[in-house]
């Protein structure tokens, strides 16, 4: 219990703090916020109009403000979703942007890191289970190469081949252009055709982050002495390779999963963008290229909070698969 | 973006071999090998490594091509000479840009920036992982728990969107920004494992004894700790190198870098400007992408070798 309690305290200290950092970052960057903000939108060529002003005057707070006044501001317009305009778009709320773009992601994002976990912890356990043989060395040099792929450019070469050139997937979108979202069959599979590349993408470049773990800690669990009696006392290789090595070299694996998310979504903002697949992604990377401030900030805390509330969630799950840790209240985050 | 983790970077419980079999302590006694020798072994254990032999070789080409790039290239890589938007021929080997200029040639000098931001990056990381790390694994309190939840907030915050958004917010854009976004951003894997090692070796007979001996703290730290976490500060490099090519090339391909700098992100942020894909000028994204990933397939192969050197269950039999 008590160690539930730390668990959570962290878990909001870090939250706070993340929320904090997204306050203070562009007030460190010289000049006013809003003479900054103006100043780049003036340079990136687009006339500013009096709604944008208003639009970034509503993003940072009333600019007379004292400091603190506009952080108290700022926290209850984050508790009650008010994010403010777009610059691109005044007509629509940064609130409702996100909230459309964010179930695409999650879905894209959820499910290739399933695919990932699964594929490579299996065939990290048999690396690590044949290390030194020939389908080792064949498994971790693939894995080496295809985990060096920017995602962004892979995600370029299948669209160049397998959409372009061979006509299999459509070549951009999350859906078929004039069909509108909703939960019919034939919208699903619609869907699910158009997140094929992206998903393909994603998985195959974030495959070698679990491949590596797992035959790495796979490798040290076949040291163990667990291990070795399995094998003296005359056990099937496959029993000793899965039910002793690889069920307890799995566990570690597991902890790995928070950082291993940060990459595949830092894969997805790019990928999404070459795609043109309409989630978190894609609009953080439109946000960039039009200078979209209030938007790129408030996408920053929506990717930042989803991230540490999953992290949060696999840290208690880890909890749950090993008494050890919390017996000892240690250090297993 | 997963590549960092080649498994040189699990925590040092993990990795019995510097455990289990001592710390190699480093001191100017006779019989005792000094820094230069040690630097031989760890190359030459390196080097025995299969994997990290063609990771220095990769290394080594990129290396002659950024240094050998103006002999080299048949154009000046910033001239617009040419007709726009050519595809590959026999004067333009990749190929035209948009505003005329030689694809190839920008190919060859790209290698520059890409190694310069690559390197700078990966050591200034390194650098402030082997401060902070050291510093917070030795004193053990407020300063560990202050600095330990600092590095954990930098590793679950997610790190190509807090690039992204660093990099929007900083004014200026030039290589520079980005060696210094990525120096920010990359180095909290490397302070986990760097403290978590030096938080076993404080309490070890040899630290024991020089601390008994009244040494200075600057002297402990580096002359009696560091030495004995040599190749997990080389895999901290080699992993935060590999991040900064790929955030480098991330960066650039979304228009955040200065598009007046030549490098393989620039190439690739011009070929997605204008459709390259689409009108058969496939080389210029196939070339400079390819590069990206040899050069952050060279890092990591390199860190199998690294690997090597602090756990001899890794060790390929000769």
């Amino acid at each position: 219990m008590r160690y539930l309690l730390t668990r959570v305290g962290l878990f909001v200290l870090t939250l706070w703090a993340a929320v904090t950092l997204n306050f203070v970052l562009p007030r460190l960057m010289p000049g006013s916020p809003l003479d900054a903000a103006l100043a780049r939108l003036a340079a990136s060529g687009q006339q500013v109009t009096n709604a944008q002003v208003r639009a970034i005057e509503a993003q940072l707070g009333s600019p007379h403000g004292s400091l603190l006044s506009q952080y108290g501001q700022y926290l209850s317009d984050i508790v009650h979703l008010r994010f403010g305009t777009s610059f691109t778009d005044p007509t629509q709320s940064v609130a409702s942007a996100i909230g459309r773009a964010l179930p695409w992601t999650l879905v894209l994002v959820g499910v290739t890191t399933i695919i990932a976990f699964v594929l490579g912890t299996l065939l990290g356990a048999f690396a690590g289970w044949r290390r030194g043989r020939r389908s080792d060395a064949v498994i971790t040099t693939t894995a080496t190469f295809f985990g060096a792929f920017p995602p962004f450019w892979f995600g370029l070469l299948l669209l160049f081949g397998l959409a372009f050139r061979l006509q299999w997937f459509p070549i951009s979108g999350g859906f078929s252009e004039g069909a509108t979202p909703n939960l019919s069959w034939s919208f699903l599979g619609d869907a699910a055709t158009h997140s094929v590349l992206p998903g393909l993408t994603l998985a195959i470049t974030t495959l070698s982050g679990w491949v590596f773990g797992m035959r790495n800690t796979m490798i040290n669990t076949l040291g163990e002495d667990y291990v070795v009696f399995a094998e003296a006392n005359g056990l099937r290789e496959r029993t000793v390779a899965l039910g002793y090595a690889a069920r307890n070299a799995l566990l570690p694996n597991v902890t790995a999963f928070g950082l291993s998310l940060g990459a595949v979504v830092g894969g997805s903002v790019l990928v999404e963008g070459v795609f043109g697949y309409p989630g978190v992604g894609q609009l953080l990377f439109k946000a960039v290229t039009n200078h979209d401030f209030p938007l790129m900030q408030a996408l920053f805390l929506v990717i930042t909070v989803s991230m540490l509330v999953t992290i949060f969630i696999v840290d208690l799950l880890y909890t749950r698969l090993d008494p050890r840790v919390r017996a000892e209240g240690g250090d297993a985050s | 973006m997963s590549v960092l983790s080649a498994g040189s970077l699990a925590e040092p419980g993990a990795t019995p071999g510097a455990g289990e079999h001592g710390p190699v302590v480093v001191r100017e006694h006779p019989g005792v090998p000094g820094p230069l020798v040690f630097l031989g072994r760890a190359g030459a254990t390196i080097w025995s490594n299969g994997k990290a032999r063609v990771g220095v070789v990769i290394l080594g080409f990129f290396v002659l091509m950024a240094l050998l790039a103006p002999l080299v290239a048949p154009h000046d890589p910033a001239a617009t000479d040419f007709t726009p938007y050519l595809g590959p021929s026999a004067t333009n080997w990749f190929g035209t840009t948009g505003n005329g200029q030689d694809v190839f040639s920008q190919f060859l000098y790209g290698a520059r920036v890409s190694l310069l931001v690559g390197l700078a990056a990966g050591f200034g990381a390194t650098f402030v992982a082997v401060v902070l790390g050291l510093v917070s694994g030795y004193r053990p309190g407020v300063v560990d728990a202050v600095i330990g939840f600092v590095t954990n907030l930098a590793l679950v915050l997610p790190g190509i969107p807090l690039m992204i958004i660093l990099a929007a917010y900083i004014p200026s854009h030039s290589v520079w920004t980005i060696v210094l976004v990525v120096a920010l951003t990359a180095w909290a894997t490397g302070a986990r494992v760097i403290r978590s090692q030096a938080a076993t070796l404080r309490t070890r007979d040899f630290v024991r004894s020089a601390q008994f001996s009244g040494e200075r703290l600057g002297r402990i730290v580096f002359r009696e700790i560091l030495p004995n976490m040599t190749s997990l500060v080389a895999a901290s490099f080699f992993a935060a190198s590999t991040a900064a090519v790929m955030a480098e090339a991330s960066l650039e391909f979304l228009g955040l870098g200065n598009p007046a700098t030549i490098s393989w992100g620039t190439i690739l942020y011009q070929a997605q400007q204008q459709n390259s894909l689409l009108t058969g000028q496939w080389l210029m994204i196939f070339a400079p992408g390819l590069a990206i990933a040899l050069l952050a397939m060279s890092f990591t192969l390199i860190n199998f070798g690294v690997d090597a050197l602090s756990n001899p269950r890794l060790r390929e039999k000769a």
